[in-house]
């Protein structure tokens, strides 16, 4: 991986909130191309860390890369273009409700890329047609799916612009392992086709171990292992070695009250 | 009792204050700065200039008609014991036009359309829809915000004209199917009365009125948390201070105008 270019690169990132330190020094680097995921219990920081890196939340101190920039006090214009190279699978699809399905997808092509609203249709068709849906859901409203179906819709939404970098919070999370599966293997083959670099965080270690590449583990605001998928099992590290196993014993305390 | 113990109650009541107003006020230089500078989103602004406008009719025809019956009502009770029954047309038409017109469309407004904007916004906030906004390219105060206060400030002027006309058309009926006035006197009188400069008082009353619902319904959705009781407190939060914020600005402006 070391003669690979990063295209995520963060170094030192610290935040709080109030007296709350979620994220103490979190260094992580995500290769071009590369699939990364990051595992850790609830409450870890793990969408804290995401939500930075994505400029949806101000780190406090630390630097964050995107393709060897710095993004971290950036202005709202130069922010703006780096974030056209995002796209994101929100936990709960936080699909418009207000929208039909096929205007969700076709969000960005419309509001961003200022496309006709019949041309962005074809391709938010098409995009309906990769994550495996037929042309009538796109007629329908997002409240009438199913939550197989929202996530499916949630990923059309977040590759139609082809994003360079992909961020999945949570893909599997409240769907049946069946359903699960289907969308890991469609996040596979989307990532692929894409050639994008894809930076996920999950608890589903069935699914890590199926879409990572690499794997990172986070632990009270650091992350305190990295490495290859094929490694995961023999670490060498207790705490992840709880984690995968899925053991209320060990190292890791879980808070009973927050 | 320990004297600092009062002491620092009552700073820390005074910085949430002042935390509050801040807040507010960086929300509202937000607001109105995206409101006014591209990419304008034509499509939603009328979208809401139809739901604050015109599905707001029914409600704010209804306060104004029993408004206007109302008053002449209770102004006739009152007039007839020193006879001048005769001022009621000047009593309806100065009150609706400059005073009971917009305030009670901005009250039956807050309560309609802010709540409805705190709840839309709150829920879309809980579920993640704002954050999916940003990360789509797309500026939250250009999409949500700006389109919103452009319909409140534009729609309120329209919606108090429409029920001034109805107020003052109560006032009509009841002085001349209940108290016997002769229509045509009534008519005239009403016109006589009627000044271009109170009914514009009132509709400057009711631009303001439709930015702070507007406003008021914007940042409260914005800004809550924590669920479904968060949108929940988000939606009374927005009605209740709007309310408040229409009474207090209603008195400064009759002042400002007034003194003019």
């Amino acid at each position: 991986m070391t003669d690979k270019q990063n295209m995520i690169e963060v170094r030192g990132l610290h935040k709080a909130f109030g007296h709350k330190k979620v994220l103490t020094g979190v260094d992580l680097n995500v290769g071009v191309g590369e699939s990364l995921v990051v595992i850790g219990g609830s409450g870890t920081g793990k969408s804290v860390l995401i939500k930075n890196i994505l400029g949806l939340l101000k780190p406090d101190e630390g630097s964050i890369m995107i393709n060897g920039e710095e993004t971290v006090g950036m202005s709202a214009k130069e922010r703006l273009r780096i974030m056209k190279k995002f796209g994101m699978l929100f936990q709960g699809g936080a699909l418009f409700d207000s929208l039909k399905v096929w205007e969700n997808i076709a969000f960005a092509l419309i509001q961003s890329l200022r496309m006709p609203r019949m041309e962005a249709k074809d391709i938010a068709m098409e995009k309906l047609a990769m994550v495996g849906l037929d042309p009538e859901v796109g007629e329908l409203e997002p409240a009438e799916l199913s939550g197989g179906m929202q996530k499916r819709v949630g990923l059309a939404r977040a590759i139609a612009t082809q994003p360079e970098i992909i961020f999945f919070d949570e893909p599997t999370t409240g769907l049946d392992p069946i359903m699960g599966d289907v969308i890991n293997d469609l996040i596979i083959n989307c990532v692929r086709d894409l050639g994008a670099t894809a930076l996920s965080i999950t608890h589903d270690m069935a699914s890590a171990r199926k879409i990572a590449d690499r794997i990172a583990m986070i632990y009270e605001g650091k992350i305190i292992w990295v490495g290859p998928v094929a490694d995961i099992d023999n670490s060498g590290n207790e705490y992840v070695d709880q984690f995968i196993h899925g053991k209320a014993e060990g190292p890791i305390k879980m808070a009973v009250r927050g | 009792m320990n004297p600092l113990t009062f002491l620092s109650t009552t700073g820390g009541v005074f910085m949430t204050f002042l935390t509050a107003t801040g807040r507010l006020s960086l929300f509202t230089f937000s607001a109105l700065y995206h409101a006014v500078t591209p990419p304008f989103y034509p499509r939603l602004i009328v979208q809401q200039m139809i739901s604050i406008g015109y599905f707001s009719l029914p409600v704010v025809g209804l306060t104004a008609i029993f408004t206007g019956m109302v008053l002449a009502l209770q102004s006739y009770t009152g007039f007839s014991r020193f006879s001048a029954e005769s001022a009621i047309p000047n009593v309806v038409v100065l009150s609706i036009t400059r005073e009971l017109g917009p305030v009670l469309a901005g009250l039956m407004v807050a309560g309609r359309v802010g709540a409805a904007m705190a709840a839309e916004i709150g829920t879309m906030r809980v579920t993640e829809q704002i954050d999916a906004l940003v990360t789509l390219s797309t500026n939250p105060f250009k999409y949500l915000v700006g389109p919103r206060l452009i319909a409140g400030v534009t729609m309120l002027p329209i919606l108090v004209l429409i029920a001034d006309v109805i107020g003052i058309l109560g006032g009509y009926l009841v002085s001349v199917y209940k108290l016997g006035f002769n229509p045509t006197t009534y008519l005239i009188n009403t016109w006589n009365f009627f000044e271009v400069e109170d009914l514009n008082s009132g509709l400057i009353k009711a631009a303001v009125f439709g930015f702070i619902i507007s406003l008021l319904g914007c940042y409260n959705g914005y800004n809550s948390r924590g669920g479904a009781q968060g949108v929940g407190a988000a939606t009374t939060t927005a009605v209740v201070t709007a309310s408040i914020l229409i009474l207090c600005s209603d008195y400064f402006l009759t002042e400002l105008l007034f003194s003019q």
